[in-house]
């Protein structure tokens, strides 16, 4: 392999040497090509559209195929814990075909979801822009490779686009943070426990107590639909967009993350552990593991409402993230890289 | 609870052992259909006009499968069950015409379907949902894929299985049902998890 070049002012350096130039001097050199060709605006940027769109596919194909090693725990624990007959039957079926779907590389299910994706962007890293559209185009590539189920319907014609993407879809959430670092989340979710998501706007006068209601309503209300056990995502305050938008993003918190406010994760296992005790349990054929765990999230609210959003994720609970480095480097964080 | 291997065409007489909570593996044929299907294969009867499989005997399975193309061949990649109460609207009349004796979904049907499967002798067998990929690895062969117009996941796939479940009876030919029994025992605890949770 040729080593990099450096150009500073009319002195090129080669390898190791231009690497030294550069810390000693404190410097940046201009990257040459090994031809002493000007490296274009894409090559100096190490982050392009094609690695991100590999970046995207591979994580839509681990998400689908591979639970997260939290939510397997959680399944494998449930099937330990779960007292009813029929529970039983259903929580051996689930993990038969975890291991199934991980080993063949197919969807665990055959819902793949509408396509989300989370980005924790660093306010310094590069190739930002190129975003949009390589997730698009790794949206329909996954749709044909992996393959997902098209499930992009506009709501006006009722036709479906044949490749998961449409207006706005797939969705990407960005938040901007400090640093250099990239951090790429796909959280493809299913339409069943989507169905039942619901929000309301509580009587601030009733507190805690009107909210513990709500949540447990809302299970009571959606029964088997949400395919449970289920991991339920609560989000409280702000407004009616922020809950329901904390309470999704409560269903990306791992399994054995509690809320790192002690009272907050005291209130998680409490409403957890009360949950378990209802009845419905899993796929609603009776039992005690209703809920794989429950996830709060919260913002401070205006004095005159009590938003309060709960969000149901069914025990395929699919995401899988990655971290891209300012060098170009990818670490997978919830995966092993395939 | 006891569990049995049915193959299909399934007799009445196999239909009526069965009580809610055994588990059952199907072998044979088990044809997929969602709304669009039942309201046209109810239709087909009305006009007089043959199915393009007679359902006697076999399964019919609430199922819009993912599936890919290969060499000119369709591949079901993975075929877990969609929600039945859907399906509720129709299925008493499709029983009664049809004369299927299992009716595979998830999430449970109502008091009309648990009636006509007491009448005419046909169960409601819950799949896990969301166990796609399971399910797939049971499908032997596509037998055929009729009523494509109505689109990949509304149309009719004829697939043979072997050993498809664990089938939970949900709802048996004597008028029992789990979900209704699971969610009145479920609005009886809910008063209990209140007070645990000091509501």
């Amino acid at each position: 392999m040729k080593k990099p070049l450096f150009k500073l002012d009319e002195q090129v350096y080669e390898g190791v040497h231009g690497e030294l130039t550069e810390s000693i001097l404190n410097v940046k050199c201009i990257r040459l090509k090994p031809n002493n060709m000007l490296l274009t605006r894409e090559e100096k940027s190490v982050i392009t559209s094609e690695k991100i769109e590999d970046l995207a596919v591979k994580l839509l194909k681990l998400a689908v195929t591979e639970l997260p090693p939290d939510v397997k725990n959680a399944l494998k624990r449930a099937y330990e814990e779960e007292t009813s007959e029929a529970g039983k039957t259903q929580l051996q079926a689930i993990l038969e075909n975890v291991e199934y779907a991980e080993k063949t590389r197919t969807p665990m299910c055959q819902d793949t979801g509408t396509i989300i994706f989370y980005i924790k962007a660093g306010v310094n890293a590069k190739g930002l822009d190129l975003f949009e559209e390589a997730l698009r185009k790794a949206t329909q590539r996954a749709t044909r490779e992996v393959p997902l189920r098209p499930n992009a319907v506009n709501p006006f014609t009722q036709k479906n686009s044949g490749d998961n993407t449409g207006r706005f879809i797939p969705f990407i959430h960005w938040k901007l943070v400090p640093g250099e670092t990239i951090e790429l989340t796909v959280f493809p979710k299913g339409g069943g426990s989507e169905n039942v998501c619901t929000l309301g706007m509580l009587v601030p006068g009733e507190g805690v107590k009107g909210l513990k209601r709500f949540i447990v309503d809302a299970v009571v209300k959606a029964g088997s639909k949400p395919c449970p056990p289920n991991i339920i995502g609560v989000g409280v305050g702000g407004g009616a967009d922020i809950s329901m938008k904390l309470a999704k993003e409560a269903l990306l918190r791992p399994l054995d993350q509690p809320n790192p406010d002690p009272e907050i994760a005291k209130l998680e296992k409490e409403i957890y552990e009360a949950l378990n005790t209802i009845g419905i349990g899993p796929m609603g054929l009776g039992g005690k593991i209703t809920v794989l765990g429950v996830n709060i999230e919260y913002a401070h609210r205006h004095p005159a409402s009590y938003p309060a959003a709960v969000a149901f994720q069914c025990w395929a609970a699919r995401r899988a993230t990655a971290r891209i480095n300012p060098d170009g480097s990818v670490e997978f964080l919830t995966h092993k890289p395939i | 609870m006891a569990v049995y291997k049915l193959k299909t065409p399934i007799s009445e007489e196999e239909i009526r052992k069965l009580q809610v909570n055994d588990v059952i593996y199907i072998s044979g044929t088990v044809v997929t259909a969602r709304d669009q299907a039942h309201r046209r294969a109810l239709e087909y009867f009305k006009e007089g006009k043959p199915l393009p499989v007679n359902l006697e005997g076999l399964a019919v399975y609430h199922c819009g499968p993912a599936v890919k193309r290969e060499d000119d061949k369709w591949v079901i990649v993975s075929a877990g069950p969609t929600t039945s109460t859907r399906m509720e609207i129709f299925e008493d009349e499709f029983i009664e015409k049809f004369k299927v004796r299992v009716i595979i979904g998830k999430g449970g049907m109502g008091p009309k379907t648990t009636e006509a499967m007491k009448k005419y002798g046909a169960v409601y067998a819950a799949f896990t949902g969301g166990a796609g990929a399971l399910a797939a690895k049971s499908i032997k062969r596509l037998i055929s894929l009729e009523w494509e117009d109505l689109g990949i996941p509304e149309a009719l796939w004829i697939l043979e299985v072997e050993d498809f479940g664990p089938l939970v009876i949900a709802i048996d030919s004597h008028g029992n049902n789990i979900f209704e029994s699971v969610m009145k025992q479920v609005e009886a605890n809910k008063q209990k998890v209140y007070e645990k949770l000091g509501i």
